[in-house]
């Protein structure tokens, strides 16, 4: 179901013209009011009547998670603290957290957003939401609580935790939709399976989950497991939160981008450039709406693309892929760029190999070399050495054709790739630059 | 008429293959006959044991890939062209060896080959039609 019909679906020269008007306002403000951004803008010789075109956009310098926290706590509100009605802030795991405030008007839009996403998610009026999302300074409860009531559906504000309480409450008030992390998720469905409860006696019929990447394996397992019918959903606290993309119940396929509140760019990661539709790059955001606290052009660190074709379910707005990994992890390869995601991509397209691998760079005379290492489990595994031989062949062609990259592939026995904590160390770097 | 070999996937790194033969030994499985098949950086070790079950279990809970093949034992003559007359046929028959190893003890006078087919219903046909006696399970694990 389609929550706000005029908006999801307007015509993609309607939709520009909104987005104009909207940036417009929105990079006055922030230019007149936020110090950080004058100095920005400045120091880029731009104002913001230069902006004359939506392309202009391209010439505005970035805001970076740095930026956030060298104006920490509220250096980068854009209105006086007498108009913020909420504050919510990062956790702060990776360094000083990042601050960000709301006005009445901006609880709104959020909340109509939520509505959106969860309605794309397939919940409505007559639901029963179990939002298992923890409430706090993290956006993640209170932003899907907000959605839920604007939606009509009844929520559960159960926040995490407690998973075997969570587990009778599922039973015993017979929510329809679940609202939490991936990973969660999965937990949930270990606790029932403990306690003796079916997730198929239970009355979920869909879930929406986000906050943390995952993959399309990782659904088919929740899917299999509990019962429902999964979509991602995406958003960071400083963009807003949740609900800045969602996928729709009628595709599953990419995440629509709320494109009359945010504008989504993918840039390359090194050199800042704009790359076109369908290319992988760092996910970039400029909120259009949001009053107290705006953001022009914030790097993500998300990795991702963007698909403008239109969908099955009638929402006019862009899809950006699934994250599949950070900026962070980026390897740079004799020139090219590499996302061990991309690795894994790959992988998963071969239907013989699991996505269990690592990555070795090397530098050889003053040539860098890769080489992926592959498990082989028992569906790769031949008696033959050729079908094996094979196998490398086809692994590394196929980085070849879709990284540009030549990689030696190095089939390795289960289990040699170290895994810490449930997750696998993908990069191994022996340069010394 | 067929016989079942296991296949282990092996990293080439010292000690893997001693891992193996520990591994089995320590499950009480008698290795029966043996091929590697090695490239430069893996090898595939091909087993005939008296316990598949046993050997496989063992292997896989140590985290080894185990494979399981049908292969075909056939008693050769021990002499000058015993092994000739027998890839002649094949040849003749246009059956593909994929690969073939021999087995260690023998079988009365005649040595025994395990060999591995791309067709192994056709290739025990052509070996039977030509006088070639293919060993059974049960007598080869008690060879």
């Amino acid at each position: 179901m389609i929550y706000n019909i005029e908006f999801e679906t307007l015509p993609r020269e309607a939709l520009e013209a909104i987005q104009f008007r909207r940036l417009k306002t929105v990079l006055e403000r922030a230019y007149a009011m936020v110090p950080f951004y004058r100095r920005k803008f400045q120091e880029a010789g731009i104002t913001p009547a230069d902006v004359k075109t939506l392309n202009d956009l391209q010439r505005l310098p970035f805001t970076t998670k740095k930026d956030l926290r060298d104006n920490y706590p509220f250096g980068m509100f854009a209105v006086p603290m007498d108009n913020v009605v909420r504050i919510h802030a990062s956790s702060g795991t990776t360094g000083q957290p990042t601050v960000v405030g709301y006005t009445a008007r901006d609880i709104a839009s959020w909340s109509e957003l939520m509505a959106r996403a969860l309605s794309a998610g397939g919940a409505g009026r007559g639901d029963i939401i179990h939002n298992a999302y923890g409430y706090g300074l993290f956006t993640g409860g209170l932003g899907i609580h907000y959605g839920a009531e604007r939606l009509g559906a009844s929520v559960i504000p159960i926040s995490g935790g407690n998973t075997r309480r969570q587990v009778l409450i599922m039973k015993d008030f017979g929510p329809t939709i679940l609202t939490c992390t991936p990973s969660y998720a999965l937990h949930l469905a270990e606790v029932a399976q403990e306690a003796a409860i079916d997730f198929k006696e239970l009355r979920f019929r869909a879930g929406i989950f986000g906050a943390e990447p995952w993959s399309e394996r990782m659904r088919e397992e929740i899917e299999r497991k509990l019962h429902l019918s999964a979509v991602d959903i995406y958003g960071l606290s400083e963009v807003m939160g949740p609900g800045v993309s969602v996928e729709c119940q009628e595709a599953k396929k990419g995440l629509h981008v709320f494109e009359d509140h945010f504008i989504p760019e993918i840039i390359n990661p090194e050199t800042g450039e704009v790359l076109p539709y369908g290319e992988t790059g760092e996910l970039v955001f400029t909120s259009i709406t949001k009053e107290a606290f705006p953001v022009i052009r914030y790097r993500t660190r998300d990795i991702s693309a963007l698909n403008p074709e239109p969908c099955i379910c009638g929402r006019t707005h862009v899809r950006m892929n699934r994250i599949s990994g950070r900026t962070d992890d980026m390897l740079i390869i004799r020139g090219v760029n590499v996302f061990p995601s991309q690795i894994e991509s790959v992988l998963m397209e071969i239907e013989e190999v699991e996505p269990h691998y690592q990555l070795m760079v090397d530098r050889v005379g003053n040539l860098d070399s890769l080489t992926v290492m592959v498990e082989v489990g028992e569906h790769a595994f031949s008696d033959e050495v050729r079908i094996l031989q094979e196998l490398e062949k086809k692994i590394a062609k196929n980085i070849k054709e879709f990284l540009g990259v030549s990689a030696k592939v190095k089939l390795v026995e289960p289990k040699t790739i170290a895994r810490s904590e449930g997750k696998a160390q993908r990069v191994i770097d022996n340069r010394k630059l | 008429m067929r016989v079942e070999q296991i296949s282990v996937f092996l990293e080439n790194k010292a000690g893997r293959l001693a891992e193996v033969t520990r591994i089995l030994s320590e499950a009480g499985v008698n290795i029966r006959a043996l091929s590697l098949a090695d490239t430069s950086d893996f090898g595939i070790l091909r087993l005939i044991v008296n316990d598949n079950n046993k050997a496989k279990e063992a292997l896989k809970q140590h985290g080894f890939t185990v494979g399981k093949t049908d292969v075909v034992a056939v008693e050769v003559e021990d002499r000058p062209g015993g092994l000739h007359k027998i890839l002649d046929s094949l040849f003749h028959a246009n059956v593909n060896v994929e690969y073939m190893y021999a087995f260690v003890q023998q079988s009365g006078s005649n040595a025994v080959i395990i060999f591995r087919f791309d067709n192994l219903d056709e290739a025990v046909k052509v070996l039977q039609a030509n006088g070639v006696t293919v060993i059974e399970a049960e007598k080869l694990y008690a060879i």
